[in-house]
């Protein structure tokens, strides 16, 4: 039963490894002069918008919070509005975050906001997909001990990896070495990038090796 | 014999003062050179003795001079920029035409690291490159012992008049027939100090009684300090030089007679940064233009090409050769040639042969294996071509055979010359690594001795047994001391070079013998005790049981990473970065903690889903899923400090942690500093312009008076009085030195040097002080109830927060406001509800204490260190509270967070008896990891590009910032005294 489950959870997750792999590399074939380094903003908006199409799309296949009671059509329109509140918030909440880390409060506030989107893509997209604009799970999950399923410890991985690789992604920024990928958000956005794939690929292995030790509290 | 944690901590600081003060002398090295001026030297060569039989030159003395009258025109702080470039044709007409049109040469003179006055000066004079030791020597300029231009000059019966910069005039006492020193006291005088060397111009150009003149102008350095290189201000001064130039320039024309011509140099002894300062390894702080201006010299043909460069050293030689002098005997720089272009080519040869000779029998004094030396070759093999021209010349072969085989002989003695003063430069980076070894190894015993001592130091008791007369160790003492005493006698006699250590008198380095032997029984000692225990059965519960809480894992893991960055330049220019990146980091786990405690157990409250939100990166410990039994005594600390706060007080702790960022979010942008952003625009700039004073004057009023409130809820009445009129007077002080204005005065008056107000300020300082230390002795003798104890530090605290408001800079108050808010803050609703435990708390003071040291706008660059605090309510410079008071406004902010951290441990004591002891030696501990591993990279990276522009300051503030440690825990250690006599009764 759990073998099946994390096998599931690797596949969803390969998907979207490969779909933020493929951000990278297909405009490139539309779009003349297309690289992440130099049209970074362009790579950070299609990122976003891919690996949040892909979470949503996956969330709506997989189904991994399975809530057996049926919700009225306005109740699921009240949803999406709150999810589409939550998400804009924590854009907001990222940027003030990173601005109070030191990034300049006037000058490139478009390259702040959209890494910003983009952590929230990462993170807060994954949580309201799986968990809801529900901030009471939130607070559970994201206590000690507070998962319940696989999936949710997955989340964590993912979410904690991606925060974390921001954080180390803004290590060489002060360094005079004149690289491009120095100039301000590109090695964080990478940070968080590869934070999150990392979370992505650890979280099943990571998952799969202590099965015998994981023991979720029923809800 | 028993030791408290405290005790021990300190007296290991101290003997890590003295390791790193021992480093510090091997480290910086003595500059290259040659015998003291004053002993018997050879007579300067004759020209090399053609080969063959009968055949003698009869040129054996030093040529005579080239020009009649020379003038130094020394604009301090004068970039090649303001002369070569678009400023230059902008405010300086007359000297732009001179350069393209006239009789002159134009170089770009290149200024060693440090770019400060006193060794540039030195540089100029003497043509050698002083050591990095005579920055921190260049606030009292002893006179210079080396052979210098002006000495040689003096002692050649040139007269020499000089008017400027009074630093000549200690570096050369006795050496001028005439002078006037103005200081540069008074940093925001622009027109004074140029005025009193203008002022005597007119008559000394009447007169026909000197043969040099010297010129300092420091107006141009004052308005780079004050209001940088783009102010409207440097192009007035410019125009002001420009004048001045051409009035020299046409006097000394009119002057000239047939026999001899004038030559006016016109040089700068540094540039400025972009922000206007100067210490550093900028390119404009290092590019400075040096203009030879002489009717001797050809007109310029042909369009203006971009200037030459050159050595600043060389203007000693050229001057030398200029003015028919031996050349310094310590010059490393070369004669540049242009300038003595119009000679004939035997002239010629005859001065690069000179020039030659004394950098090679420089070399031959500083390196044994001289003759190996490329340079040293080719000045050989130079001069015997020259021999054989001179030759030529006696038997009066053709001409132009002649001058075209004089061109080759001159080619090869300029490579010569150059290979030979690269060669000595290089040797200016020559360590005593003998003494540095000696300061490395005491200052890894120790950090040694503190990592094996840290489970018992920071157990409950706080103490630990030291054995001092177990047989085993003792022989083992005495044997280590004999090895290490043998070494040093190896070591002493084989060296060849100057050996700081080896110097020493016996008996002290016996003593160091026997420090390190102690040291490393302790050591051994310690480690031994750590295998018996590990052999007992019982496990220290303590550390076993409970896991690592994400704060321990950022205290941890930031300063091991802190460290480690220190092996990069990058990281070295721009630790700020890193400790407000910490800090920030810290205030989000802080408010993670907070949530948790407030919100774990407790019934879900939706307004304050974001402050969840955002942290729950932090919050989630995956390790964490299977579910260990240990969380129970957790739960309980939980339940009980929820309890602790509530109602409002929840609320503003949750939200604490924001404001503090907010705050640290502020002060990054008062001062930009480091290297690589230093030049963005920040509101302290600003703030310090001159449109905006009553901007200023508000702020400043306002922060006077928040500190006056954040401060004075825990004095007693009268020290708060005493604090609101030491307040008044830092104001009144600012008032009268100019920088702030009182509302209803708004022509700016007569500026004076405040000194009334600074000492009324001063006076109050020691007033409460004094009742701080009152009630300190009393609560020690009389052993009293603590609250005497801690109303008598936060006086001591109180005095130092007003000390800091007088030393600092205007627009650096809202540091020393933001300073104390953070600070109650953290005491009320983030330490007491968390109930971190002492060592936490440390570290956490000593991560804000770093991070405000950058607030103040300090780096770790030499320029940024604030000079003018010294100057205070002092009538001239003395030396000792000077540098006292310079330290303590540098260190301001490390030092308040450092006694305000005693204050809250003290107040902590009935929770735990041993929170000082634990934070004292916390202290230590984390004061000497950085510095020990720094010393081992500064070792390892001895000879990297940036080792004196990037590493040295670093390793000078790592060194004061360790004796200042060691003061603080000495104060702490005291204060932990009384409460432990307390205990035992
Ligand atoms: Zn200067
Ligand atoms: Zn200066």
């Amino acid at each position: 039963m759990k073998e099946v489950e994390i096998r599931r959870l690797l596949a969803a997750n390969l998907l979207c490894v490969f779909a933020v792999i493929l951000t990278a590399v297909v405009p490139g074939f539309f779009w003349e002069g297309f690289t992440v380094l130099g049209t970074h903003l362009a790579w950070l908006c299609i990122c976003s918008v891919c690996v949040g199409t892909v979470n949503v799309i996956l969330h709506l296949v997989l189904k991994p919070n399975h809530s057996p009671k049926r919700s009225s059509f306005a109740h699921k329109i009240s949803r999406f509005l709150k999810c589409c509140i939550y998400f804009f918030m924590s854009c907001i909440i990222f940027h003030a975050i990173i601005v109070l880390y030191g990034a300049p409060l006037i000058g490139s506030v478009t390259e702040t906001f959209l890494f910003s989107v983009l952590l929230s893509t990462f993170t807060t997209l994954q949580c309201l997909c799986m968990l809801g604009p529900n901030t009471h799970a939130w607070i559970r999950v994201f206590s000690k001990n507070g998962a319940t399923s696989i999936w949710e410890s997955s989340l964590q991985i993912t979410t904690v990896c991606s925060i974390l690789g921001a954080w180390f992604g803004a290590f060489p920024i002060p360094l005079d070495w004149d690289r491009p990928w120095q100039v301000w958000p590109i090695s964080c956005s990478f940070g968080a990038t590869f934070g999150y794939v990392a979370g992505l690929i650890i979280a099943p292995l990571w998952l799969y090796w202590n099965r015998k030790q994981l023991t979720y509290k029923s809800r | 014999m028993r030791l408290r944690s405290g005790v021990f901590a300190s007296s290991c600081l101290l003997v890590e003062v003295l390791g790193v003060a021992l480093f510090l002398r091997g480290f910086f090295p003595v500059p290259v050179r040659s015998l003291p001026r004053r002993e018997a030297r050879g007579d300067p060569p004759a020209e090399p003795a053609p080969p063959g039989p009968g055949m003698v030159s009869n040129w054996t003395k030093i040529p005579p001079p080239l020009f009649k009258k020379v003038v130094v025109v020394l604009i301090d702080a004068l970039r090649d920029d303001f002369v070569f470039g678009s400023k230059g044709e902008q405010f300086m007409p007359y000297t732009k035409q001179v350069i393209e049109k006239g009789t002159s040469y134009s170089f770009i003179a290149e200024a060693k690291p440090p770019t400060v006055t006193m060794p540039r000066i030195k540089a100029l004079m003497t043509g050698s490159i002083p050591g990095f030791i005579d920055v921190i020597v260049n606030l009292n300029s002893p006179a210079l012992l080396d052979d210098n231009l002006i000495w040689q000059a003096k002692t050649a019966g040139k007269r020499i008049i000089f008017y400027g910069d009074d630093t000549w005039v200690k570096l050369f006492p006795k050496h001028f027939v005439e002078y006037d020193g103005t200081t540069s006291f008074f940093v925001s005088d622009f027109t004074e100090v140029d005025d009193n060397v203008t002022r005597h111009l007119d008559r000394v150009f009447k007169r026909e009684d000197w043969d040099l003149l010297i010129l300092h102008y420091l107006g141009l350095d004052h308005i780079g300090h004050v209001t940088g290189p783009n102010s409207p201000l440097v192009g007035a001064k410019l125009r002001e030089m420009d004048n001045i130039l051409k009035k020299i320039h046409i006097s000394l024309l009119s002057k000239e007679e047939a026999s001899l011509p004038n030559l006016l140099v016109v040089c700068g002894d540094h540039g400025m940064s972009e922000t206007g300062s100067h210490g550093g390894s900028s390119a404009g702080e290092v590019h400075t233009p040096l203009l030879f201006i002489s009717s001797a010299f050809e007109k310029r043909s042909g369009p203006l090409t971009q200037p030459e460069r050159v050595q600043q050293t060389d203007l000693a030689s050229t001057l030398a050769v200029g003015l028919g002098l031996p050349i310094s005997r310590n010059s490393v720089g070369n004669l540049i040639l242009p300038v003595v272009g119009g000679r004939t080519m035997r002239e010629q040869l005859r001065f690069v042969h000179l020039n030659g000779f004394q950098l090679s029998r420089l070399l031959q004094e500083n390196t044994p294996a001289y003759e190996k030396d490329p340079g040293y070759e080719h000045f050989k093999i130079a001069e015997k071509s020259h021999a054989n021209w001179i030759k030529l010349y006696l038997e009066g072969n053709n001409s132009e055979i002649l001058l075209n085989l004089g061109k080759k002989v001159l080619k090869q003695y300029l490579e010569a010359l150059k290979t030979l003063s690269s060669s000595l430069s290089r040797q200016v980076a020559q360590y005593d690594m003998y003494s540095m070894m000696v300061g490395t190894v005491i200052i890894m015993e120790v950090l040694l001795l503190l990592f094996l001592s840290i489970p018992k130091a920071l157990s409950s008791r706080a103490e630990f047994e030291v054995p001092l007369s177990l047989p085993l160790f003792s022989l083992l003492f005495y044997l280590v001391c004999l090895m290490l005493c043998a070494v040093h006698v190896i070591v002493c006699t084989s060296a060849e070079s100057l050996c700081y250590f080896c110097s020493m008198s016996w008996f002290t380095a016996v003593g160091v013998m026997m420090l390190i032997s102690a040291l490393m029984c302790g050591i051994l000692s310690a480690i031994a005790k750590i295998f018996e225990n590990s052999r007992l059965p019982v496990k220290n519960p303590v550390v076993s049981s409970s896991g690592w809480s994400e704060i321990d894992v950022l205290i941890l893991a930031g300063t091991v990473g802190h460290v480690l960055s220190l092996g990069a330049s990058s990281f070295v220019e721009e630790e700020h970065q890193t400790w407000y990146f910490l800090i920030n980091t810290l205030c989000l786990v802080l408010c993670q903690d907070l949530c948790r405690n407030n919100f774990l157990l407790k019934e879900y409250d939706p307004q304050h889903s974001t402050n969840v939100k955002q942290n729950f990166g932090e919050a989630s410990e995956y390790k964490n899923m299977d579910i260990p039994a240990a969380d129970n005594s957790k739960l309980g600390k939980t339940i009980s400090s929820a309890e602790f706060i509530r109602g409002s007080d929840k609320w503003i702790s949750l939200a604490s942690p924001w404001i503090i960022l907010i705050c640290c979010r502020l002060l990054r942008s008062l001062n930009q500093t480091g290297v690589q952003w230093a030049h963005r625009p920040d509101f302290g700039h600003w703030l310090t312009s001159s449109e905006h004073k009553s901007e200023l004057s508000f702020l400043a009023a306002v922060s006077l008076l928040m500190i006056f409130f954040l401060v004075q809820r825990r004095c007693s009445l009268v020290s708060k009085i005493a604090m609101a009129l030491g307040l008044l007077g830092v104001y009144s002080y600012r008032a009268a030195i100019g920088n702030v204005i009182f509302p209803w005065q708004h022509d700016s008056k007569d500026i004076s040097k405040g000194i009334t107000e600074a000492r009324f300020v001063y006076v109050f300082v020691l007033g409460i002080v004094f009742t701080g230390t009152k009630d300190l002795l009393k609560s020690q003798v009389i052993s009293s109830d603590s609250s005497v104890k801690s109303t008598g530090l936060w006086e001591v605290y109180s005095g130092l927060v007003l000390l800091a408001a007088l030393l600092f800079r205007p627009h650096n108050l809202p540091v020393l406001v933001f300073c104390l808010l953070i600070q109650t803050m953290m005491t009320k609703y983030i330490w007491r509800p968390l109930k971190f435990d002492a060592a936490q708390i440390t570290i956490m003071h000593y991560w804000f204490g770093q991070a405000f040291f950058y607030f103040q706008g300090n780096s770790n660059g030499i320029a940024t260190v604030d000079v003018s605090a010294g100057f205070v309510g002092l009538e001239s410079y003395v030396e000792i509270p000077a540098i006292f008071f310079t330290a303590f406004a540098t260190y301001a902010g490390p030092v308040l967070w450092a006694i305000h951290l005693l204050c809250y441990l003290s107040s902590e004591v009935s929770r735990n008896s041993a929170a000082v002891g634990h934070g004292c030696f916390c202290y230590a501990l984390m004061r000497s990891l950085p510095v020990a591993v720094y010393i081992v990279l500064v070792t390892g990276l001895r000879y990297h590009l940036f080792i004196w522009s990037v590493f040295s300051p670093k390793l000078l503030y790592e060194g004061v910032h360790v004796f200042i440690t060691a003061t603080i825990c000495l104060f702490f250690t005291a204060m932990d005294h009384n409460h432990s006599h307390k205990v035992q009764d």
